[in-house]
């Protein structure tokens, strides 16, 4: 089972589908930029899952590098979002994204 | 202060042996060590990224979080990449969390955690999620895919050579990238001289 390339493609979708719920449902900024990097991390699985059962030469490498740099992008991603959310507490005292309504007024 | 470790200290050892023991049992039941670790990574990824999601207490979930990272390294060395195994604790466990946790810290009120964890489009979130899991997994399941039967193992210096040579361009750019986040996360979340507190 562990064998097959199914088995990791499922988990990797089970994966985005949590991180994905956690998006929609989750209060909190920060709980929101968690389940975006739980997505990351399933995409991430599945890159890997591809180049490790592929048949093309160098294919394992490739996809590992690949990987390496959607981390790197997902850092970034990290430090600007965080940043951002800092930015807004600092101004709006509340971490809750229900409550950033400055334009409906 | 002991007794504050010694619950955790349990709670490890019962982890610990349950883990085991399920491990043993899946052996016993006629699959490979192979199959008996990718189950137990598995489940222990999926549920802790379930108590990320669902926990009431953000530190708790953050927590959860490295444990699900840390499976998911777990993962990738089952897999034949153990040199992504290791960039994966030390990007994700050992920068992405503790930068997580610590915004965490700069953002929590004095008083009590909310009393709402989600939003009111909590439930049709959750059916959503739902149904993109069975979709993923009956895509998946009804293709053929064109693979290989044996799964082969990374040497570390066929991805070096492979990052160097054909991937050297993207590697510089992903640099640049990184510097540029770097200097906006600072300049964001600066505190401004003459602005709000």
């Amino acid at each position: 089972m562990s064998n097959s390339l199914d088995a990791y493609l499922i988990l990797s979708g089970i994966l985005f589908a949590i991180g994905s719920f956690g998006f929609l449902a989750r209060r909190n900024a920060i709980s929101m930029l968690m389940s975006i990097e739980l997505m990351l991390n399933a995409v991430n699985l599945s890159i890997v899952a591809f180049a490790a059962f592929s048949s093309l030469p160098d294919a394992q490498a490739q996809g590992s590098v690949i990987a390496l740099m959607v981390m790197a992008v997902a850092a970034a991603e990290a430090t600007v979002g965080l940043a951002i959310v800092i930015a807004i507490y600092r101004n709006k005292k509340t971490p809750l994204v229900d409550e950033y309504d400055a334009m409906s007024r | 202060m002991r007794s504050k470790i010694l619950p955790i200290l349990l709670a490890l050892i019962v982890l610990g042996a349950v883990l085991s023991i399920a491990g043993l049992m899946l052996v016993l039941l006629g699959q490979d060590w192979e199959d008996a670790l990718f189950w137990i990574l598995a489940a222990v990824m999926l549920g802790a990224a379930l108590l990320v999601v669902t926990m009431r207490d953000i530190i708790r979930c953050g927590l959860a979080m490295i444990v699900s990272f840390m499976a998911l390294a777990g993962i990738y060395v089952l897999m034949g990449a153990p040199l992504l195994g290791a960039a994966q604790v030390i990007v994700y466990i050992g920068a992405i969390s503790v930068l997580i946790l610590f915004a965490i810290m700069l953002t929590q009120t004095k008083d009590a955690p909310s009393r709402l964890v989600f939003q009111t489009q909590a439930v049709p979130a959750a059916i959503a999620a739902v149904v993109v899991a069975v979709l993923i997994a009956l895509a998946v399941s009804a293709t053929d895919w064109a693979e290989l039967s044996e799964r082969v193992r990374l040497a570390t210096s066929v991805m070096s050579r492979v990052l160097f040579e054909q991937f050297v361009f993207p590697f510089e750019i992903v640099s640049v990238l990184l510097l540029a986040a770097v200097i906006g996360g600072v300049f964001l979340a600066k505190r401004e001289p003459g602005g709000p507190s």
